[in-house]
């Protein structure tokens, strides 16, 4: 008489897994699938020809041309000797990096797997934290493509986040015209990516623009922001922040908007001043919600690919070109293969920050909600 | 009577039956219902016209023009991918006949020859010669209808010049020194400074043909069969000599008297700076001479067109050095300097994809055999919005055409004639029309000259990194097949 129970049991066990595969089986297909065919047009030499594509099997060629051939400039920049100020960044780096390990190792729930994976995680931000300094703040050194996106990716990013928290704490306040305000900040999100490039084309023009009146009484008609590499960075990186701090906003709000109110008046009563109740009460309730917004944009902002393509071309040079702009160009002159591979490369960077993201932070939110 | 009556009713009505019949056929149009989907580029220029003649068109023809536009960079890769991949969604391009040797090969495009030869209409030898043999012919077939003209020259501000006694430069060194001259001064009367010199340099857009318009005249001397872009015996890029760090030079150096954002501006930005009067000097095609006579236009009968600036020293290709010139050396030169006119892009011509209908492709020639066609073409030439230069003998022999459009006899003639002493120079540039030249210029040679001239790297640096890049390119499609391919486009 047990029999049919468990046979309904077992069947009502696999009902959700039975219902879900075949959503899970098409998202497969199409995530795998692409990446299957990406990675055989990396490692081809594609040729068009009549009634299709010709394709021939070249090995690693793609990806060694932009680690360590005639592509490697664009990829990885250019490279010198580090300066005393490199090194210091670097001891620096290396200091922070070995506490984070020890205290990982000296928390008392230290694993092999763990450690294996803080190691690896250690050594890619080593050689990243490297590349950049390298290509930053040496003489000679110029950023390649892989630096520039992640210049966007994580200053970006951060600055981003700050403005959108500020915004967040300024309309969560009891301020008149709160909803206005918050309609207005939600606006740029809104506008495609492309009129926002275009805005900021315009914004930024020197002879022409609406601030040319105002440079020009200023003097500085003789200067232009897209000829000086971080002039030019900084403009683009204004555009993006423009679009995305409506994003940030709107999330924190909404958290700051769910905070207990109790909490906040019981700290008041305890005589706990605005800096302590933010850090005690504010912060750990916004953490988890910080950590999945900016794990959101950092995946969102690798993508970058409009503001530098129609503010700069990727110029002045290749100052401003991402990583998606420099796989876009390969592929605008039927280097398909190159593109694939600048993808690869690109995906496998965005995972790896992503994920060390995850990693670093993961600990610190939970602690947080505890 | 009656039956004879009947049968002349009969008759009436089997008549007005037959006319009523035949009637739709006696005014239907040879393309009814037929829609051709043109490829351009997405601009004023160029699709602007097409798009404005396309009811004519319609009226004359039944056919129904669609062109589509993308950015000029993106029309080589869509051709490419609409082509090969079978989509076809594009019947024909009107594109930069340079690139015409990678699409006739795979056999996308139509031949035209015996269409050309059995229309009347389009008055082939009437096109000039340059247009109906580079433009348009590959392998003895003609494969592209022209709709535009295009060689590089200067243009200069004939008030300013005149004012200081100046004539318009005829070496590098003169343009860079009249640009010095008049750089900071207020030349259209708004009180603000305005500028020596506009050269579009953007990358990634139409800015890779200049250098090789002040290279040419140091390293070209001996006509066009010479070639500036590579040995004719080696394939071995000419790069990297002493002819190309003076062009780079001169290059950089025009930076220093042009807007702060120069290096940023593609061509429709130095046009409108010109058109506005804040130029004394600019490189570009034959747009600017019509442009200026524009409604809007600030130097309206102040434009003065010349042929490109030479120089006094040229290439020796055995050692790379720069050398005087002398009558061995430089058999073409004007009071010893070597001119070397540079046919860019050789003007927008149109293709028909070879997979598309019969009806279709007879269409899509039939309408760029009409935009060609001296009544509609005599009239866009001399627009300057339509992005069209002159390409037909007549264009040069009637200035009729020209001052009806608004110049004066002085001014026309100065312009055609700058035009024309490019066309008629035994030294004319050809542009590259290797298989895959877009990688060797809008690749390699853009992102290295842009990257140079925006102080990323030097002049060293960039001269290697486009011998190098040039070389790979060379090498992974075949020295001997890129070499056939360059002497063949020169008449070897």
């Amino acid at each position: 008489m047990t029999q049919p129970n468990s046979i309904e049991e077992q069947l009502d066990r696999q009902a959700p897994a039975v219902f879900i595969m075949p959503a899970v089986l098409i998202v497969l297909f199409f995530s795998i699938f692409p990446l299957i065919v990406s990675l055989f047009v990396a490692l081809s030499r594609l040729k068009f020809v009549k009634g299709g594509i010709q394709a021939k099997f070249i090995g690693t060629l793609n990806f060694k041309k932009l680690l360590f051939g005639s592509q490697q400039y664009h990829f990885l920049g250019k490279f010198d000797q580090l300066t005393l100020f490199g090194y210091c960044l670097i001891g620096i780096f290396l200091m922070i990096v070995i506490f984070w390990l020890y205290k990982y190792l000296r928390s008392g729930h230290s694993s092999i797997a763990g450690t294996i994976g803080r190691l690896v995680v250690a050594t890619g931000m080593f050689f990243l934290t490297l590349l950049t300094i390298i290509n930053l703040t040496t003489p000679k050194g110029l950023p390649g493509t892989l630096v520039v996106t992640l210049i966007y990716v994580i200053l970006g990013v951060i600055i981003q986040y700050i403005i959108g928290l500020g915004l967040a704490m300024l309309c969560v306040q009891n301020i008149k015209g709160r909803n206005f305000f918050r309609m207005v900040f939600f606006i740029p999100m809104m506008i495609t990516p492309v009129g926002i490039a275009y805005l900021f084309r315009m914004l930024t023009d020197m002879t022409k623009g609406p601030f040319a009146p105002i440079i020009m009484w200023l003097g500085m008609e003789e200067s232009s922001w897209a000829v000086i590499p971080w002039g030019a960075r900084i403009a683009v990186m204004i555009g993006d922040a423009w679009q995305w701090i409506p994003f940030m906003f709107i999330v924190l709000l909404a958290g700051l908007e769910s905070l207990s109110t109790e909490q906040k008046e019981a700290a008041v009563m305890d005589g706990a001043g605005k800096w302590q109740i933010f850090r005690d009460i504010t912060w750990p309730t916004l953490l988890p919600v910080s950590v999945t917004i900016i794990l959101i944009r950092l995946i969102e902002a690798f993508k970058i690919i409009d503001l530098p393509n129609v503010m700069t071309n990727g110029g002045p040079g290749i100052a401003t070109e991402s990583l998606s702009l420099h796989s876009y160009f390969n592929w605008r002159t039927m280097d398909l293969s190159g593109s694939a591979a600048v993808g690869y490369l690109l995906m496998v960077v965005a995972v790896f920050i992503c994920l060390s993201f995850v990693n670093i932070v993961k600990n610190r939110v939970e602690i947080a909600q505890r | 009577m009656f039956k004879l009556k009947n049968k002349m009713i009969l008759g009436i009505v089997l008549a007005v039956g037959a006319l009523l019949f035949t009637m739709p056929s006696v005014f239907a149009k040879k393309y009814d219902g037929v829609t051709v989907n043109i490829l351009t580029m997405e601009a004023p220029q160029i699709k602007g016209p097409m798009v404005k003649r396309a009811p004519d068109f319609k009226k004359l023809t039944g056919a129904t023009i669609n062109v589509i536009g993308v950015p000029f960079s993106d029309i080589y890769p869509k051709m490419e991918s609409d082509f090969a991949t079978g989509t076809n969604s594009i019947d024909g391009a009107v594109f930069a006949p340079q690139w015409m040797v990678d699409f006739i090969e795979p056999g996308y495009f139509e031949d035209l020859t015996s269409k050309v030869k059995s229309d009347s209409a389009i008055e082939w030898d009437d096109i000039g010669y340059f247009f109906r043999s580079f433009s348009s012919t590959y392998g003895g077939k003609i494969y592209t209808i022209p709709v535009d003209g295009d060689f590089h020259m200067i243009y200069y501000r004939t008030d300013l010049l005149d004012a200081a006694g100046i004539s318009a430069p005829t070496t590098w060194e003169e343009y860079t020194y009249i640009a010095s001259r008049f750089h900071g001064q207020d030349m259209n009367g708004d009180g603000t400074p305005d500028y020596g010199s506009c050269i579009s340099k953007k990358r990634n857009a139409q800015a890779y043909w200049m250098i090789h318009s002040i290279v040419g005249g140091f390293i070209q001397t001996k006509g066009t069969g010479q070639g500036v872009f590579f040995d004719t015996k080696t394939m071995k890029p000419l790069v990297n000599n002493e002819a190309f760090s003076r062009a780079l030079d001169i290059y950089k150096e025009t930076t220093k008297y042009a807007p702060p954002d120069e290096i940023n501006l593609d061509v429709g930005d130095t046009r409108g700076l010109w058109t506005a009067g804040r130029c004394a000097l600019t490189l570009d095609w034959g747009d600017i001479g019509t442009l200026a006579i524009g409604k809007n236009s600030k130097v309206k009968g102040k434009t003065g067109a010349a042929i490109l600036p030479g120089s006094r020293k040229v290439l020796d290709r055995s050692s790379g050095k720069l050398v005087s010139c002398d009558l061995a050396r430089c058999p073409y030169a004007i009071n010893g300097i070597n001119h070397a006119p540079f046919a860019a892009f050789g003007g927008w011509s149109g293709a028909v994809n070879t997979a598309s209908d019969k009806k279709v492709k007879d269409a899509a020639y039939d309408f760029f055999s009409f935009m060609a066609q001296a009544k509609q073409s005599n009239v866009d030439v001399t627009i300057g919005i339509t992005g069209m230069n002159p390409y037909r003998v007549s264009q040069f022999e009637s200035l009729s055409n020209w001052t009806n459009a608004g110049f004066s006899k002085a001014s026309a003639e100065n312009y055609l004639g700058a035009i024309k002493a490019s066309l008629n120079s035994p030294n004319m540039i050809l542009d590259l029309r290797v298989p895959n030249n877009q990688r060797y210029q809008q690749v390699v040679l853009d992102t290295e000259v842009h990257r140079f001239v925006s102080g990323e790297i030097s002049k060293q640096e960039a001269m290697q990194r486009i011998e190098d890049g040039w070389e790979e390119v060379t090498e992974e499609l075949g020295r001997k097949e890129q070499l056939n391919a360059y002497r063949n486009t020169l008449g070897y």
